[in-house]
């Protein structure tokens, strides 16, 4: 079986194919064993599409409330990747926090976010 | 009246990137003209990452790249004022601003004109229907979000598959909106595959090619829209309608660049660009006025307009030690399948880099520049997409000084 990923590493978004071999009778679900993977213009795609096949994670990019500064918000992301299913549990926790201002860029405003290893970090300067 | 011997129009990434650069070049007596109150431009509402990897060979969020650059335009003095809306750049380089302490002017030796481009709107799209409110640009809605924190939407409808459309597409999804569709009248998607991806197929928003907004419903506020699908020629066909309801219309249907200034200061624009021709200096047609950036033509990536800035300000300082710069006779033509080329003009001296988009998609071509029917440049490619700028180095040892260059895909 022969799947086609959009790589979403960098801007190029390469299409990269991952030939996979069938499922087999009484294998667990999602358990697939990857025969190659082609077209990825650098390593990276490789492991991107790698990554996909076994736990596809992602960024978020957010903002958390801010209290007396000269805006009432202050965009936040993490440090690295989740995996997608806690996307929105991720929002959750995220959401109940609130600051004072001043923030300044790469605070961290969550340590180990869900217990996932990663910090939600502020990225820019509020004054 | 002041004086300065660089003017920037604008403090966003290309007005910043040029100011350090020139700073770096020797060029010390600048200064950036800002109309907001803070120095970053539209980066400061791009909160999501994906930035800098070119540039930075890292990924950052908008705030985040914009800081490397502001933080060093504080470290090295780099004066510049904010709160400030230029009014007028004239010929000889004057330029004059509503500043916080009243209007003031400045006699430069160049003007670097680094405006940015604003949203289409519903407007230039002349959709039929009501007018309530409820309709607004992917950018509009990521500034009430981002910045002033209001939730503008609940049922959502995205026209045009622009990038900001499908950032704006996930980042309504985060914020417990629910976004239905985005349709794309073209089709093809203009926005980047990788977007498509992670901004649209990750949350199961559907992205339905050849269809458009018929009619927009409501009274005080947006009820819903009519779509339709529409023909080779983009024209709506009868029968194909289907209705939404919704209570926000977004819409993501281009750029274009903010060329006011420019036009008042003599500068002649391309049609296609909607930006300033320009020559390998980025000087436009009036000697001493610099354009680069989104202003000039609009980029996918953040950092080429840095970087296009950046070598734009190392001819600036070029012109301002020697009051001239090579003379580029020579004009870039292309051939059907490309829509336009920056820079548009070249003296057949100086290596360059030639920016470019195809006009529609290609698949397995080779982009190929010649010069007096000699091929001087090639690049290969799998997949050419209007929604990807192509760059293609030119080297000077293949140039002639004579005769106009030839882009084509074929």
């Amino acid at each position: 079986m022969i799947r086609e990923f959009t790589c979403i590493v960098c801007p190029n978004g390469c299409t990269v194919r991952a030939e996979l071999e069938e499922e087999r009778q009484g294998a667990a679900a999602g358990e697939q064993t990857i025969i190659k993977i082609g077209g990825a213009g650098c390593p990276r795609g490789e492991e991107y599409v790698r990554q996909e096949l076994t736990d596809p994670k992602r960024n978020i990019a957010t903002s958390v409330l801010v209290k007396g500064g000269e805006l009432p918000l202050v965009s936040v992301r993490l440090t690295a990747p989740i995996p997608k299913r806690y996307i929105f549990d991720a929002m959750e926790q995220i959401k109940k926090v609130s600051l004072q201002a001043p923030v300044k860029s790469g605070a961290v405003v969550i340590e180990n976010l869900l217990g996932l290893g990663v910090d939600v970090i502020a990225t820019k300067n509020i004054a | 009246m002041e004086r300065a011997d660089v003017i920037i129009v604008g403090g966003g990434p290309a007005g910043l990137a040029a100011a350090v650069e020139l700073y770096q070049k020797g060029v010390r007596d600048i200064l950036i003209i800002e109309r907001e109150a803070h120095l970053g431009g539209i980066l400061k509402q791009c909160i999501h990452d994906g930035f800098g990897l070119a540039r930075f060979k890292t990924t950052l969020s908008g705030p985040e790249y914009a800081d490397r650059f502001i933080s060093q335009v504080e470290e090295l003095g780099i004066p510049y004022i904010t709160g400030a809306t230029v009014l007028q750049v004239t010929e000889d380089k004057q330029v004059t601003a509503a500043a916080r302490d009243g209007l003031r002017t400045w006699q430069a030796k160049a003007v670097i004109l680094t405006m940015g481009c604003r949203e289409r709107t519903r407007g230039a799209l002349a959709i039929p229907g009501e007018r309530p409110t409820g309709v607004f640009t992917a950018g509009v809605a990521q500034a009430y979000i981002n910045l002033y924190n209001r939730m503008p939407a609940r049922e959502v409808v995205i026209l045009g598959s622009g990038d900001i459309g499908m950032i704006m597409a996930r980042r309504l999804t985060l914020e417990g909106a629910h976004v239905q569709a985005v349709f794309e009248i073209q089709p093809y998607p203009s926005g980047l595959p990788r977007n498509i991806e992670q901004c649209l197929n990750d949350y199961g928003i559907p992205l339905y090619l050849s269809h458009t907004v018929t009619a927009v419903h409501g009274g005080s506020r947006l009820t819903g829209v009519t779509v339709s699908e529409v023909d080779g020629n983009m024209k709506p066909i009868p029968g194909t309608e289907k209705e939404y309801a919704c209570d926000t219309l977004i819409l993501s249907v281009g750029l274009i660049p903010e060329n006011e200034l420019s036009l008042d200061a003599g500068v002649t624009l391309d049609g296609r660009t909607k930006g300033a021709l320009v020559d390998e200096n980025f000087q436009t047609d009036v000697e001493g006025i610099f354009a680069a950036g989104n202003v000039l033509h609009v980029h996918d990536l953040v950092d080429f307009v840095s970087m296009e800035a950046e070598v734009l300000a190392d001819k600036a300082a070029e012109y301002v030690r020697n009051g001239c710069l090579t003379p580029c006779p020579l004009a870039i033509h292309t051939d059907r399948n490309i829509n336009h080329t920056v820079p548009q003009r070249v003296s057949g001296k100086q290596s360059f880099r030639l920016s470019m988009r195809v006009n529609r998609p290609l698949s397995d071509c080779r982009i190929v520049v010649r010069q007096n029917g000699v091929e001087i440049a090639s690049r290969k490619m799998k997949k050419a997409i209007p929604a990807e700028m192509i760059q293609i180095p030119v080297s000077a040892g293949k140039l002639a000084q004579q005769g106009d260059l030839e882009v084509s895909a074929e």
